[in-house]
Parts: structure tokens; C-alpha cells; sequence
């Protein structure tokens, strides 16, 4: 009467690899069928490089000044033709100081430099002045602006001085600058970087948190909990396209950095490959949590936002230098597994190598994402009852 | 399985307790010992909320029970669920199919996760293939299926391997009558040829009727339980058929009877005539005096009628308040004589890229009418009902609905309309008084006039007990009647309804045709989709779609009798709509 060929295959305890390998199956069929996952993964990920890249830069290029020339003598004349030679500065001469009072009130220009009538001759003094007046209502423009005239200005005292072949007011204590591990000073060098985190944190945190959430709404959970699929089988298979989905963006984002925007990669790469991997599983784990305790596919994206990729925007020392920060929010970035990879990146692709750096950002990913993977594992039981 | 064979038991409960939290009050299941023989078919029946699913999902290990003892083929469930999840299949209310993956891919998956190897897969496969007799749709996405095929696939997913026992959580909800028949043909092969272990929640008593057990369950308590027969035995000697003389509707008999709560327990319309269940203790004067100079004959009870009487002995004081009798205000007379027509439909067509949903259909409906639209699923009810409430323009035909043509004048003819839709589409976070605020301000009623019509419906649906709490924790019936009322504060002349009664229990359903019946008899015109073909006795007349086309049209009576020898509605639907799909064997209608 019974089928014995059919019942007899109540093996609980094997099986793992089998079940697993058929949710994950599954999972990529879904993943692939559902075209605003790829645009999420792919699609998203190349216009953040774009527009990141391109689009946001923190760098002054071609700032509108207005150049106020008072005294026309050839030294005056001389002081400002070094404005304009370089890409930061466009100048625009005007012959009264109304007129560029007038063009920065319009906001048409975003600093005035004025040499004043007397300029040739207090030089001759040795106490000749130049004023510059910054429109202050943009602060960090206004503050590199200062650095660029200022530093053109001492430039040119500095060559006036050399050929003069007397030594100059300040010339024992001339401070060169220069820029460490960001020679031309570019904002895309270490935007880029912090981009490879967003993107991870976005793949990983945002489109994992609806998966397990979307079980539940579509009652698939309730049909899925009375086969003999373990919790652990569920979770994995969702890792895993996930996780290949994320090294897609990866590999986008390393090629943009390398290649588009000719970023160096001084550390290895298997170094910055390992610890995007750890950090993508970081953030699986996250969203799969979040997923797995608020169980609605809106709350749980709304949640993701929140608790990763904006965090991971503002805290991580992707824009904002963490040295500067008060010492609270420094608690809560020191928290963040962005933080974490933040600087792993930006080591790996601009100041190269740092070994007892690598194994203690590794180990803090390590260890995060056990205690997260334990959690969505927790959350996750096999168990209508809240 | 072994130790499941030695005490013949699938399982044993022993006072079983489960309560949620939110609910705060009532348990969901409140102390139920009960035990189920294995290779048997059990039905568990009763009102909504009698906790049947609940304790379900007990037995399949989803919930744990918060007292007693649970023991599901000899393993006990509390503490090991995996053990009992490894051998049974279950079946959710709404199962889960994967609605992008193809009907293959979902098989696939649930063999696999029940690791069926691949030689007993193939013959399985196709026996569960030609069973639901969707071989021909394996590619087809399983959300791009109608609601009975995808029903029938996921009893297919269940049943890829044959478990040692099988729980059914109300399979049948939403399914029309032909894929019905079908679902319950393949649980029945497998049941005969597998001896197959089944306990299956439903709705429906006649197919409680076809198990060999039965349990009622009502407020998390067990009842009774026995065979079919047994449980008919309450109502043994007390049934009845009357038939009102020509000229007076089965529908008002009935409601004259139904109203009377103390000597009748039951009461519905059927061919014509109207069966009813007198009250053990009623006095036979008080009969005769309710049935007048009707004649009545005595018939034989069937489990309905015998649980019909057992949840009437239970809950007396309950019913009648579910019974309270409507007295509607809306405020439209009578009329004697031929009445005017109110909704008028010729050579009405719907198509959807080339997919024809209605195809060339013709009707008229008159003022006071119970207009009825059944239909397998797919068939074109919903389209042709959304086109006559306006919110979908018809491709071509003539439609006018209140006097207004609904090409030309939409906005006109929808002031005139009322309609509650098959989902609860009231705001559940709003209560019940704000909810008809709102909605009475969108149909244009204000200030005093509104307060005045608010007060009427509250009072007139019974709801005036939870009017300020949220309305979407109101239970389902509540829920329902608040729908209603929001639909009908604007007096409409015509009142939509789409299968309201789906998923609901007998209980409610006699007491929501009720005020249906009282809303026709003041003037109010009904047209209403349903599933439960008994339910068309109500209606002054009905249509029988399918596959877009209209097959059958007049009274109850008219389309009884183009189907020879069909004693129920129930036969003469599925005899219409065989019948007309032999004659045209047309194109495929997976596609709802």
C-alpha cells in the first residue's frame, strides 16, 4: 500500500548541499527575473561611479574672480597674469571696485583681488598689500579659494625676490606645502574609494534587506518552514547571489577607479579584493537581519536606508574626516563596519600596504559579521509565533 | 514511522492551549484533546476564528502551543519540530509559490528540498501533472496562472513526495466549483491508492461530508467530532422543505423563517423552495403559525444542517446579534409591476491585448433586482463588474447604469453606485466612524446630512459597539458590514458587490444575505459576484460566464432546468460550463 521508494527518503541530517544548492537556484532565478534588482546591482552602481567621479568633486576648478586693477603698472600687471594662469582661477578684470562689489553680489564671481593705487609704490616700501574679498556663504570654496591666490601671490613675491637676487622679507621661513598619498590633491582619488563602500553597502545591506521580508509577505516563508530546510540553508542561499551580485559591482568600481578616473593602487589587489569580500558579507548579513525582523519589504528597505547606507555616507570617513568629528559621533563610526573598510580601501588604492592596519580592520569585519550572521539566525526561526 | 503505526495515532492533543498576545482576551485555541487515526481523511470545520488554523500550524510545528501536550506521528512537536516537518506536507491557506519562477521550476524546487531523487521524481511529476492537468503550462510562471490552477500547483508542490500525513488549510477558498471538483478528486486518488493521512480545514460542508471524520470546532473549542452521519444526528427529524405558493419569492420565505431565531436554526432558498431546520424544542404551532398555509415535507438531514443546530445550541445569544433583523432606512419605494430597468448592457467587449476577457454580453437589470454573476475562475466576472462600476472602459458595446451612459457620463453614474470591493479597501488605521467620514465626504455628503446618515448605517449594521476602535482590528465579519455601510452612506441605487462572502462561515453568510435581502426589498438593486453556487437561490435572476463568453442567463429556476436532472446549482453550473467548453474546445484559459 505505501510507496515505500517515496517515503523512505527522511534523511534530516544530509541533504544540506542538495537543499541548498536547489534555494540557491532558486534565488538567482528570482534575482535574475527581477529586472529592479539588476538595475540596483549594475545599473545603480555605474551611474554613482559617474556621477561621483565626474559630477561631485570637492576641488575648485575654473572659480570665477573678479581682479580689480587700481594700479596699472606693469608690476601690478605682473602680480595678477599669475591668477590666471592656472585652472582654479577665472579671472575677470573689471576697473572699479563697484563694479565687483556689483558682479559679487550677483554671486557671478566668488572672490574679488584688489590692487590697490598704491600698490607699486608701498611695493617699493616693502609693505605693498592686496585685498581679497571671499564670498563666505560657501565656506570650504571660499577657504581653498584663499589658499590659491594667497599661494599664488607668495609665488610670485618669491620670484620677484629671486630675481631681484635679494633675499625676500620671508625667505628663511618659506613653508612648502605638499600633499601626502593624494599628490594632485583630487577629491576623486579618495572619493572613488569610498564609493566601492557604498556600493557594497548598498548591494549588500539595501537589496538583501527585502529578499527575506518579501518571503514573508508573500507567504512563501510559511510554505518554505514545513519542508525540511534548515534556517541556516535559507539564509546561505541568500548570501550567496547576493554576494556575487556585489563582487559585480566591485570589479565595475575597481575597473572605473583604475582605469576612468587613473587612481594608483599602491597596496595589493588581492588585499583590496579580500577585504571588499569580507566587508560584502558584513553587510549581507545586515540586511538579512533587518530583513528577518521587520519582515515587510517597505519597513525593511526604509530601515536598510537608514541603518546602513547612510551611515555608511556620512559616518564612515567617506566625506567627512573622522578626526574632526565630536568624540560621540566618533563612538558610533567606530562601529560602523564601513568606517572599517572605508580605510582599508583608501590604504589599498592610495598609501599602499599596512599590514598590522590590515589584520585589525579584518578581524573587526570578522568578527561583525559572525555576531550579524548569528542574529538574522536567530530572528529568522523556524516559527510563526512572534 | 514506526512508532506513528504502533498507537495508529497521526495525532494526539491533550489539552492544547494557544493564545497571541495582541488578540489580548480570547485564547485562539482554548484546551482541545483530541485524537486522529492515521490513514484517514478528517475535515476540521466551524466558524472563522473557531482556530482551526491555528491549530494547524500547532501540528506543523510553526507555532508552539503555550500549554498540553502535542504529539504528531509519534514525535512530539514541541520539542523537536524538524523531526515532524521532515514527513509531513503542508498546505497554508495562501501557499506560496514563487510567482517568477515557471510551474517546473517551483516542482522542482519543493522535490528537491524534500530530496526526491530523481527516478521516483520523473513518474511523480507526472502524475501530479496529469492529476492537476497543467502538463501542458510547465514553462508558464506560476503567477501568470488563475486562482484554481495556482491552487491546484500548490497542492501539486505539497504533494511532490507522499508524506506520512498531509494538513490542507481551507484549500478551497476562492476556487469555483469546477476546480473544486478537481482539487478534491486528487487528494481522494491519493488518499484511496496511498492510504494517505489528511486533515483538511474548510468552508465547505459538502466536503466535510466526504471525510470519514469530522471535527467542529467553534471560539478554540472542540465541539464535537465523529463521522458525517453521526454529526447529522442533531438534526435528525427537524428538516424541512417549504414551498411558497406562486408569486412569493423562496428569498422572503426564508427571511420570514431566518428572523425567527428562537424556533428556527436554519433557513436558506434551494430550487425554488426553501429548507429549513426547526429548533428541537420549537413549538409546532409557532411553525405552523411562521409557515402560514405553505406546505412543508419533512427531508433528511445532511452534516451541514447537523452543524448548523450544534453552533445554534452553542451560541444562541451570539447569533442573534449577528441576526439583529436590518431594518433599512434607504430610502427608496417599492414598486409593484414591471420596474424599470436600471443597468443596461449590450454587446458589451473587453479585450486586453488579444486576450478576450468579455467577449460580445448582453443583459439588463431592473430596479430592486438580486443580480447574480457566477463564473469558474478567469471566466470574466471581475472585468465586467469593473466595467459596470466605471473604473474600467469597455472596448465596445453600450453600457448604461443608472440612467447614465457610461461612456459618457462616468463620474455621474459612479454617484449613483456603491461598491465593496472582494479586499477590505477601508483605512485600518482609521476607525470606523472616520472611515465613514471620509468616504461620505468623497461621495459629497456633509455637515448635519453626513452626522444623520452615519448615525442610520451604524445603527443599521450593528456597529455602533466598536465604531471608535481602528477598523483594521475589527474581526472579519465587523470588517465586512463597516464596508458595506461606507458603500451605502450615500444611498446609491445600485449596490456592487464582489464576492463578498468568500472566505466567510455559513453563520455569516446567512446573516449577510440577510441584510441583502432587506436591502432589495427597500429598492436597493444588487449586483453580486459569488463562488458558493447556493448562494445564487438568493438572486431574483443570474448569469453563468466563462471564458469571457455568456452562457446561461434567467432565474435560479431557468438555468436549474437547462441542465437535466441537476438538483442543485451546484450541478447544473458545472453541467452549464462543461458543456459549452466541449462544444467550443477553445483556446487554454490558464490565464485569469
Amino acid at each position: 500500500m505505501t510507496h515505500p521508494d517515496t517515503r523512505a527518503i527522511h534523511a534530516p541530517s544530509g541533504g544540506f548541499w542538495r537543499r541548498l544548492r536547489a534555494l540557491t537556484v532558486k534565488e538567482f532565478r528570482q534575482l535574475l527575473r527581477d529586472r529592479s534588482n539588476l538595475a540596483i546591482g549594475v545599473i545603480l552602481p555605474i551611474l554613482l561611479i559617474l556621477l561621483f567621479g565626474y559630477g561631485l568633486s570637492l576641488d575648485i576648478r575654473h572659480a570665477n574672480v573678479a581682479i580689480v586693477l587700481e594700479d596699472g603698472s606693469p608690476t601690478a600687471r605682473d602680480v595678477v597674469a599669475g591668477l590666471g594662469g592656472s585652472d582654479y582661477i577665472e579671472p575677470t578684470y573689471v576697473l572699479a571696485m563697484s563694479d565687483a562689489e556689483g558682479l559679487m553680489r550677483a554671486r557671478q564671481v566668488d572672490a574679488i583681488v584688489r590692487i590697490p593705487v598704491d600698490f607699486s609704490y608701498r611695493l617699493a616700501q616693502g609693505n605693498a598689500t592686496v585685498q581679497l574679498v571671499l564670498h563666505g556663504t560657501d565656506a570650504a570654496t571660499a577657504a581653498s579659494l584663499r589658499a590659491y591666490v594667497s599661494a599664488a601671490i607668495a609665488g610670485w613675491g618669491q620670484r620677484q625676490a629671486d630675481r631681484a637676487g635679494r633675499m625676500g622679507p620671508a625667505a628663511g621661513v618659506q613653508i612648502i606645502d605638499r600633499m601626502w598619498f593624494n599628490a594632485t590633491n583630487s577629491s576623486t582619488w579618495y572619493l572613488v574609494p569610498g564609493l566601492i563602500v557604498l556600493i557594497m553597502t548598498l548591494v549588500g545591506g539595501f537589496l538583501t534587506s527585502m529578499v527575506i521580508a518579501r518571503e514573508w509577505e508573500r507567504g512563501t516563508m510559511e510554505s518554505l518552514f514545513v519542508t525540511p530546510v534548515r534556517t541556516l540553508e535559507i539564509l546561505l542561499a541568500k548570501i550567496i547571489p547576493y554576494f556575487c551580485v556585489g563582487l559585480l559591482g566591485l570589479l565595475l568600481c575597481v575597473a572605473a577607479a583604475l582605469g576612468l578616473f587613473a587612481l594608483p593602487l599602491n597596496g595589493s589587489l588581492w588585499v583590496l579584493l579580500v577585504s571588499s569580500m569580507l566587508y560584502l558579507i558584513v553587510a549581507l548579513s545586515l540586511g538579512l537581519f533587518i530583513s528577518a525582523a521587520a519582515r515587510n519589504q517597505f519597513l525593511a528597505s526604509q530601515i536598510a536606508v537608514i541603518a546602513t547606507f547612510l551611515p555608511a555616507l556620512m559616518l564612515s570617513g567617506f566625506l567627512f574626516d573622522l578626526h574632526n568629528v565630536p568624540i560621540g559621533i566618533q563612538r558610533v563610526a567606530s562601529i560602523l563596519p564601513a568606517t572599517y573598510f572605508v580605510e582599508l580601501a583608501k590604504m589599498s588604492f592610495l598609501a599602499g600596504d599596512n599590514f598590522p592596519l590590515i589584520l585589525r580592520n579584518w578581524s573587526i569585519l570578522g568578527v561583525e559579521a559572525v555576531v550579524l550572521i548569528t542574529a538574522a539566525w536567530l530572528r529568522t526561526r523556524k516559527s510563526l509565533d512572534h | 514511522m514506526s512508532v506513528a503505526l504502533a498507537d495508529g495515532l497521526a495525532i494526539e492533543a491533550a489539552d492544547l492551549l494557544k493564545s497571541f498576545k495582541e488578540g489580548k482576551g480570547k485564547p485562539a485555541v482554548a484546551g482541545i484533546s483530541l485524537g486522529i487515526p492515521l490513514g484517514q481523511l478528517t475535515a476540521l470545520v466551524g466558524p472563522d476564528g473557531a482556530g482551526k488554523t491555528t491549530l494547524l500550524r500547532m501540528v506543523a510545528g510553526l507555532m508552539k502551543p503555550d500549554a498540553g501536550t502535542l504529539v504528531v506521528l509519534g514525535i512530539n512537536v514541541k520539542r523537536d519540530p524538524q523531526a515532524v516537518q521532515d514527513r509531513i506536507s503542508y498546505m497554508p491557506q495562501r501557499f506560496g509559490l514563487y510567482e517568477d519562477l515557471s510551474v517546473q521550476e517551483n516542482l522542482d524546487l519543493y522535490a528537491d528540498l524534500h530530496g526526491v531523487p530523481a527516478n521516483v521524481r520523473r513518474d511523480r511529476f507526472e502524475r501530479m501533472l496529469t492529476m492537476t492537468d497543467m502538463a501542458r503550462f510547465t514553462h508558464r510562471p506560476a503567477g501568470k496562472l488563475s486562482g484554481g490552477m495556482k491552487q491546484k500547483l500548490g497542492l501539486a508542490c505539497t504533494l511532490v513526495r507522499a508524506p506520512d500525513l498531509l494538513l490542507l488549510d481551507e484549500p478551497t477558498v476562492g476556487v469555483d466549483p469546477l476546480s473544486r471538483r478537481e482539487l478534491w478528486r486528487i487528494v481522494q486518488q491519493l488518499v484511496d491508492e496511498e492510504r494517505l493521512s489528511v486533515i483538511v480545514s474548510t468552508g465547505y460542508m459538502d466536503e466535510a461530508e466526504r471525510c470519514e471524520h469530522v471535527i467542529v470546532m467553534n471560539d478554540g473549542k472542540m465541539l464535537a467530532q465523529g463521522t458525517p452521519e453521526a454529526l447529522r444526528e442533531p438534526a435528525d427529524r427537524c428538516c424541512f422543505v417549504a414551498h411558497p405558493p406562486s408569486g412569493v419569492l423562496a428569498r422572503t420565505l426564508q427571511a420570514r423563517l431566518i428572523d425567527d431565531r428562537v424556533n428556527i436554526v436554519d433557513a436558506v432558498p434551494v430550487g425554488g423552495a426553501v429548507r429549513f431546520i426547526r429548533a428541537a424544542q420549537a413549538d409546532d404551532a409557532d411553525i405552523a403559525a411562521l409557515l402560514g398555509n405553505e406546505r412543508s415535507e419533512a427531508v433528511p438531514a445532511c452534516l451541514e444542517d447537523g452543524v448548523m443546530t450544534l453552533l445554534h445550541a452553542q451560541s444562541a445569544a451570539a447569533a442573534s446579534s449577528i441576526f439583529a433583523t436590518p431594518s433599512t432606512s434607504v430610502a427608496t419605494t417599492p414598486e409593484d409591476g414591471e420596474r424599470p430597468v436600471l443597468i443596461e448592457v449590450r454587446d458589451l467587449v473587453r479585450r486586453f491585448g488579444d486576450f478576450v476577457a468579455v467577449a460580445s454580453t448582453s443583459f439588463k437589470v431592473q430596479r430592486g433586482e438580486i443580480f447574480g454573476l457566477l463564473g469558474p475562475n478567469g471566466a470574466g466576472k471581475t472585468t465586467t463588474f469593473r466595467m459596470l462600476c466605471g473604473l474600467l472602459p469597455a472596448t465596445s458595446g453600450f453600457l448604461e447604469v443608472a440612467g447614465y451612459n457610461l461612456r459618457t457620463a462616468r463620474a455621474e453614474a459612479r454617484g449613483r453606485v456603491g461598491y465593496v470591493s472582494q479586499k477590505f479597501a477601508l483605512y485600518g488605521n482609521l476607525s470606523a466612524v472616520e472611515n465613514l467620514t471620509f468616504f461620505g465626504g468623497a461621495y459629497g455628503l456633509q455637515g448635519a446630512g453626513l452626522r444623520q446618515r452615519i448615525e442610520q448605517v451604524l445603527d443599521e449594521f450593528d456597529l455602533a459597539t466598536h465604531q471608535h476602535s481602528p477598523s483594521g482590528e475589527l474581526p472579519g465579519g465587523f470588517k465586512q458590514r463597516l464596508a458595506m455601510a461606507a458603500a451605502l452612506l450615500h444611498q446609491p441605487d445600485i449596490l456592487f458587490l464582489d464576492e463578498p462572502t468568500s472566505g466567510i462561515d455559513p453563520l455569516a453568510r446567512r446573516a449577510f444575505w440577510r441584510r441583502i435581502t432587506a436591502l432589495s426589498e427597500a429598492g436597493t438593486t444588487v449586483v453580486i459576484t459569488t463562488h458558493f453556487m447556493e448562494e445564487a437561490e438568493y438572486c431574483d435572476r443570474i448569469v453563468i460566464q466563462d471564458a469571457g463568453r455568456l452562457l446561461a442567463i434567467g432565474t435560479p429556476d431557468e438555468v436549474r432546468a437547462q441542465v437535466p436532472d441537476a438538483a442543485d446549482m451546484n450541478t447544473a453550473f458545472i453541467g452549464i460550463v462543461e458543456q459549452a467548453r466541449s462544444q467550443k474546445p477553445t483556446t487554454e484559459k490558464a490565464v485569469a
